[in-house]
């Protein structure tokens, strides 16, 4: 177990607090950036994928995991990143600047939705997000003058500061360094005073006001925030598909999403990390499981979406903090063996809430 | 003028006048109680004068500004803080970061800036952290700092709610129950605690209690309610003694 000794507050506001978290997320970075030289073009790709994953993973974990807001459509705003970088870039605008016009489009959608939102929680949050993704669906197939429709929209050739963007490798490290940008931007919310504001709603909504939290605005800001950058991995999942049409941004992303964040952990953005290579090579599982299954079942309908519904529901009941809850309870026993008790861990209610002032 | 006055305040829930035409003036500086017996509408003036609830009727006046449509994130920056009979805490959060949330009106900085964390924003949160730390010391808290309010005994979190409060520096607190559920130990403290909040930092106090030890000990003035209505106001003394306070609590015979 490391014992910190702190000498100051800045060594609490840093986001690496000692030597084995600088050596570790390091050494995780070289060999991330060194991907390239060792894997072959498929493992690259989905490597690729799980990154713009993540992205849309850290959109979704400021809503969901640090202000308490579930969404089930941010399959939406994905759509929306892609649709408005392609059609932005087919215009002529420049690769970095249509990337960032799809992000302020998607923010200021789903600054939007926030607001409209701002009187449901739970449930009924879930379900108006739910129509909001089919009715962003409904209208991309309907605007074919726009979108092209059913018929598609292909996503023009990128390139970046005059060299085009051809190769898989190039697309991996533009990736991979929009995904530390945004994860740095994420965990710099999240360790001031807007990052606190938000975790304020998702535990206490009355304390929350009294403490002088404005709800609407934050609650607007933080759907603006996750909208964003949910829109930024549509701009790059567009590069990835290289073809648009409204079926690729059906519920079952809008459910990927949320199982990501949910099986890798709410409330951590580790977890969306985590959750985002488990989404990534699950479908490569479930083919695998595919021929070794009976036909009957492997070929029945909706098998994907029953298995990711599955999913969620089980962790949910076993293990509601996902993936990276999971690793802190294994750490945790090494580091207190042998006095590890189950109790440390145990789920506890709490009753004494006034529930009446909700 | 005094400094928080309520005058003819009401609020209906259905039929019931939870509180009718209640009626109370505070003066800087002092303790002020207020007790009835349970459903008094001791916690829902509360949340009249905090802005949770809206009234029907009458007004709130703080420091001479009429706050009575005003919504509770838009008091709490002109310095009244609460705290909550049942705690409402931020549950995963840590004992640091709730009474960091408690900084929040002092924020100088944009949603902008925070995405950047420029270098004013770390001097922004490092004076927040200094502030935070002054009201540990004072709570003795620094035991706690990082752990979790999950994982805490009920008695600290009851004085960590105090502590959020204390970080709005407040010109007026309001305590909802300080007292209840605690052992007769941490009683003794919080009632230090109030005294200190009320002397070293010169914070005018209005509580909603129910040991009359407590109440006798630290308020200079009280208030009585039951059923919504006022039927006492006083010294401690005076209020125990009067009739319609122990017909209140005891039934008339």
């Amino acid at each position: 177990m490391r014992f910190l000794f702190k000498t100051h507050y800045n060594q609490d506001i840093d986001h690496l607090k000692h030597g084995g978290d600088r050596f570790w997320y390091g050494l995780l970075l070289v060999l991330v950036a060194a991907a390239p030289a060792a894997l072959g073009t498929f493992y690259l790709g989905e490597l690729n994928l799980v990154m713009i994953y993540a992205i849309a993973g850290v959109g979704l974990m400021l809503l969901v995991g640090y202000t308490g807001q579930v969404s089930l459509g941010h399959a939406a705003f994905l759509a929306i990143g892609a649709y408005t970088h392609s059609l932005l870039l087919g215009a002529g605008l420049p690769f970095l600047l249509s990337i960032v016009a799809a992000v302020l489009v998607s923010a200021l959608v789903g600054a939007g939705v926030g607001w409209i939102a701002l009187r449901m929680t739970g449930i009924y949050l879930a379900i108006a997000t739910l129509a909001f993704a089919m009715l962003t669906e409904q209208t991309i197939s309907r605007a074919e003058w726009l979108t092209g429709g059913f018929r598609g929209l292909a996503v023009p050739q990128a390139s970046l500061l005059g060299m085009p963007l051809t190769q898989v490798w190039q697309h991996y490290y533009v990736t991979l360094t929009l995904l530390v940008v945004t994860l740095l931007a994420a965990l710099n919310i999240l360790r001031s005073s807007t990052g606190r504001a938000m975790v304020a709603i998702r535990d206490s909504e009355i304390s929350a006001e009294s403490v002088g939290i404005n709800l609407a605005v934050y609650k607007t800001l933080a759907f603006a925030l996750s909208a964003g950058i949910t829109g930024l991995a549509g701009a790059l999942f567009a590069h990835r598909l290289g073809y648009l049409s409204p079926d690729a941004f059906t519920f079952l992303i809008s459910l990927q999403l949320l199982l990501m964040v949910v099986v890798g952990g709410v409330g951590s953005m580790r977890g969306v990390i985590y959750g985002a290579l488990f989404i990534g090579f699950l479908p490569q599982l479930l083919a695998i499981a595919r021929d070794t299954l009976p036909p009957q079942i492997a070929q029945a309908p909706g098998l994907e979406p029953g298995i990711f519904g599955l999913i969620l529901v089980l962790v949910i009941l076993f293990e509601p903090q996902g993936i990276f809850g999971r690793w802190l309870k294994i750490k945790s026993y090494f580091q207190t063996f042998p006095l590890y008790r189950r109790a440390t861990h145990r789920r506890q209610k709490t009753y004494l809430r006034t529930e009446r002032l909700r | 003028m005094s400094y928080l006055r309520v005058e003819d305040l009401s609020i209906s829930f259905g039929g019931i006048r939870a509180v009718d035409d209640v009626s109370f003036d505070v003066e800087e500086g002092e303790v002020f109680a207020i007790i009835g017996p349970n459903g008094a509408g001791k916690t829902t003036l509360f949340n009249l004068v905090s802005g949770i609830y809206s009234a029907d009727g009458g007004s709130v006046r703080f420091a001479g500004r009429d706050i009575t449509s005003l919504p509770a994130h838009r008091i709490a920056p002109l310095g009244l803080a609460r705290t909550f009979q049942n705690i409402e805490l931020f549950e995963h959060a840590t004992v640091l970061q709730n009474l960091l949330i408690g900084r929040h009106v002092h924020r100088r900085s944009t949603a902008l800036s925070h995405l950047l964390f420029l270098p004013a924003v770390r001097r922004e949160e490092l004076e927040h952290r200094r502030r935070v730390e002054d009201v540990i010391d004072l709570l003795e808290l620094a035991h706690y700092r990082e752990q979790r309010i999950a994982n805490l005994p009920y008695g600290v979190r009851k004085v960590v709610e105090v502590g959020r409060a204390l970080c709005l520096e407040p010109k007026l607190l309001l305590l909802d129950e300080p007292t209840s559920g605690l052992n007769p130990e941490e009683s003794e403290d919080m009632g230090f605690w109030i005294e200190d909040i009320n002397r070293d930092l010169g914070v005018t106090v209005v509580m909603v209690a129910h040991d009359m030890g407590l109440v006798s000990r630290v308020a200079g003035r009280v208030l009585a309610l039951n059923e919504g209505r006022t039927i006492a106001e006083g010294s401690p003394a005076e209020v125990q003694k009067n009739p319609a306070v122990v017909d209140a609590y005891l039934g008339a015979d």
